[in-house]
């Protein structure tokens, strides 16, 4: 249209356009609210050169700022490395030991290993380390090689029964179901009872403490409170790997279980078995 | 009897005005507030100097909390997480003091309203007292509101760009000083103000002044009176918290109208003439811009200048104060009945005078009474128990406490002697700034005795900790219990922490597991 039609009502010029005798009237956008509109394409255009934004066949433009959130990740990961840096480098110069003595660098120690716990041991030990049947419960002071931040690096370091490490723990104990009759393992399974609470039968004690003298005592030792050399467990104390009771010990005699745990010291490196150590001896149990 | 020859009489036309009022969506009309003078503009100077004052001197202001806690009077220590505020210190668990003061503040804004409308946004409001300080340093560059105008109608010359110039110059330094004064509450404020001008403050205290000085120049300065009109909230609620004995802003009609320029041939002629004479000195002094004549209206923050402007027509006049006063709604209803004659005819102010020319005793005015209604007496009520309820808080709080987690994963570790062991994370809360040490003692739980990670001691009933001033000390104990002695699978027992020195104590009751077999 080429003349202006003013509202009457208003007194503001119309569009011009019309829907059945209805007009809108033109009313311009606020000038400032026009300008900032202009500024944000502008600041748009001028984004989409700065930073990583119009997609290519196989990637996309990358920007004059060269940004990109992965860099920005690696950033972050070499600043917190960084920032633990004073910590490893303390825990690789020093022992275990050294190390729970000192309380900023076991606390440390204690979270790291604690994280690594979480990764690697909880699918045998369990997310609080209270095992199950079979695999030890590391928050308690019974240990079979030894309770001792040292001993438990060792562990870790070279495994239980690990075959492929020249260096790991190794014990075994013989299946008397082909040594000694069925009678014997009776008795000798209501002696060890015996050693920690009550039996069925006391008759059996006597016979039993005769057969464990001559089977048992090299390796379980004469007052049978083990033996960390051989990683044979005490027996006098409340804590059973394979379940208490007589029937419980009569089938570990017979046919005798093992675990096996591998070394971590190719997966996790010294570092990290070190703090690891200082963990599970930091759970309650350590000597 | 009227002689305005001595009033002058001024262009000034509301931005609003009724007789041409329309929507809100419309551009800005320029306001040039014209200086008055007067008692309500005294008092607004000293609530100024008062409010400005408390605002740029309270983080200055030392308060001596001994060597381990800052020595300023109110500090908002958020890297720490701590609140000082002279002799109180809260942490972060008791921020219910600082919701408790907002309640207060929200039911004592209630209060003033009911009683003297919006004092809150004539007075103290922090965008009228900021404004307020704009225009004094508009007027004395660029001059009152003749000048003002004239200026800004006038062509761009070499001296109106030196004088726009100076005042945006000068707004901006307002405020920097504004955001600056703000950060010195986050921190130690000598400090932070020599590290602020070498250069070496933290990014975020720059970002800070930056900000809050782009908003008080721009709130204070550009947008003025669009602020209260258009963002804030207030003046919407406002309606709901007025009722007819509250005292507002007031054009008294029942004495002003008919409103005449030429009162002196209007009553020559027989015709009725009202105090008003019609001079607009409260439509130009006004900083909202509009014409208290045309009654209550959303715009006006009855900051009382139109009072003061009017009262000083009226001195000229040798008429009465109080043509356009703080009444009430109620007073001001009675009266109109009064010059209406019931509401029946048209408005004749000799109604409410006597024939010697002053007031009738009919005429109502405002007492003090009227400020003690139910309604108030709810509010002063509400406020008082709100307020008694932290003071006996505050003065009874613990300033020592202890809390417990229990480890849930293992609930209990069986131990190689048949007892059972259970751990704990122990937390003392040391809130004073001071050293202390701290016994822990085991209540309940037969034979039990605890062991606490890091501390060289002997398992026993009984540990001191020693825990720094205003700090809290995370502790791993361990609790153990001997398998002759459990009595059930969550036996109930408490921590206690005590402080042997000042005998305050406080305890925590914990459960103690242990599995179904060791009974």
């Amino acid at each position: 249209m080429s003349t202006e039609h003013i509202d009457d009502v208003s007194g503001i010029s119309t569009t011009g356009h019309e829907w059945d005798g209805i007009r809108e009237l033109n009313n311009p956008l606020p000038r400032w609210w026009v300008i900032t509109f202009y500024i944000t394409i502008a600041w748009a255009i001028g984004y989409t050169i700065a930073y990583p934004a119009w997609p290519m066949l196989s990637s996309a433009t990358s920007g004059l700022l060269g940004y990109s959130s992965r860099n920005d990740v690696k950033n972050e990961l070499a600043a917190a490395e960084l920032a633990k840096g004073k910590y490893v480098a303390a825990i690789q110069s020093k022992t275990v030991s050294e190390i729970a003595a000192d309380d900023a660098l076991r606390e440390f120690a204690v979270a790291a290993g604690g994280a690594t716990f979480k990764v690697n041991c909880v699918q045998c030990h369990g997310s609080g380390a209270q095992g199950s049947k079979g695999f030890p419960n590391l928050n308690d002071d019974d240990w079979l090689w030894g309770g001792k931040a040292d001993q438990i690096q060792q562990t870790i370091t070279h495994g239980i029964r690990f075959t492929s490490d020249p260096d790991t723990r190794v014990s075994e104990m013989p299946a008397f179901g082909d040594i000694i009759t069925p009678e014997q393992i009776t008795q000798v399974s209501a002696y060890v009872a015996s050693l920690s609470g009550k039996v069925q039968d006391a008759s059996l004690v006597e016979p039993g403490a005769k057969v464990f003298a001559e089977n048992c005592v090299a390796c379980h030792g004469a007052n049978a409170k083990g033996n960390r050399e051989f990683g044979a467990p005490d027996l006098t104390d409340a804590i059973w790997l394979y379940g208490s009771g007589e029937a419980a010990i009569a089938a570990q005699v017979r046919t005798p279980k093992h675990g096996v745990m591998p070394a971590w010291i190719g997966r996790l490196g010294e570092t990290k078995v070190k703090e690891l150590a200082v963990y599970v001896h930091s759970l309650g149990g350590g000597e | 009897m009227l002689d305005n020859t001595q009033v002058e009489r001024l262009e000034a036309e509301a931005v609003n005005s009724a007789k041409v009022r329309q929507p809100l969506y419309a551009a800005r009309k320029k306001v040039f507030p014209k200086r008055a003078s007067g008692s309500f503009r005294q008092f607004k100077w000293l609530v100024m100097a008062i409010t400005l004052g408390i605002y740029y001197l309270t983080p200055w202001l030392r308060w001596d909390r001994g060597p381990f806690a800052p020595d300023q009077a109110v500090l908002l220590d958020v890297a720490n997480r701590r609140f000082y505020f002279f002799f109180i210190e809260i942490w972060p668990q008791e921020f219910y003091y600082v919701a408790g003061l907002l309640v207060m503040a929200g039911v004592g804004l209630f209060l003033i309203t009911s009683t003297v409308g919006r004092a809150w946004c004539g007075y103290t409001c922090p965008q009228t007292v900021w404004v307020d300080l704009f225009l004094v340093v508009e007027r004395a560059i660029e001059g009152d509101r003749n000048a003002r105008m004239k200026l800004d109608a006038g062509p761009w010359t070499a001296r109106k760009l030196a004088l726009r110039v100076s005042k945006h110059a000068i707004w901006l330094v307002i405020g920097a000083a504004t955001g600056g004064a703000w950060i010195f509450y986050f921190a130690d404020a000598p400090t932070l103000a020599g590290e602020l001008f070498t250069g070496t403050a933290a990014p975020v205290a720059y970002i800070t002044v930056a900000v809050l000085t782009a908003t008080t120049y721009t709130f204070g300065g550009l947008m003025r009176e669009q602020v209260c009109t258009y963002m804030c909230p207030w003046p919407r609620i406002q309606a709901a918290m007025l009722d007819e004995n509250s005292l507002t802003v007031t054009y008294n009609d029942w004495r002003g109208e008919p409103r005449s320029r030429h009162a002196k041939k209007v009553l020559a002629a027989g015709q009725p003439v009202g105090d008003c004479v019609d001079c607009n000195a409260c439509v130009a002094v006004c900083p909202m811009g509009i014409d208290i004549r045309d009654g209550q209206q959303l715009e006006c923050i009855t900051c009382a200048l139109c009072i003061d402007a009017c009262d000083g027509v009226m001195d000229k006049l040798g008429r009465e104060h109080g043509l356009i006063s703080y009444a009430t709604l109620s007073d001001y209803n009675a009266n109109m009945m009064l010059v209406t004659a019931g509401g029946s005819g048209s408005v004749n102010p000799s109604l409410v005078r006597t024939a010697d020319g002053l007031f009738s005793d009919k005429v109502a005015h405002f007492h003090i009474r009227k400020i003690f209604r139910p309604r108030t007496y709810v509010y002063m009520g509400l406020w008082s128990l709100i307020g008694l309820g932290l003071l006996y808080s505050l003065l009874t709080r613990d300033r020592l406490e202890v809390n417990v987690l229990h480890d849930r994963n293992p609930q209990f570790v069986t131990l190689s002697d048949g007892s059972i062991r259970n751990g704990y994370t122990v937390k003392l809360l040391n809130m004073i700034p001071e050293p202390r040490t701290i016994v822990v003692t085991l209540e309940g739980l037969e034979g039990a005795e605890m062991s606490v990670v890091g501390v060289d001691l002997p398992a026993g009933r009984s540990v001191p900790i020693s825990v720094e001033p205003d700090r809290l000390k995370m502790l791993k104990v361990f609790v153990r219990q001997p398998a002759g002695q459990i009595h059930g699978t969550a036996q109930t027992f408490k921590f206690r922490a005590e402080d042997k020195a000042s005998f305050e104590s406080d305890e925590y009751t914990a459960t103690f597991n242990a599995p179904e077999i060791a009974r």
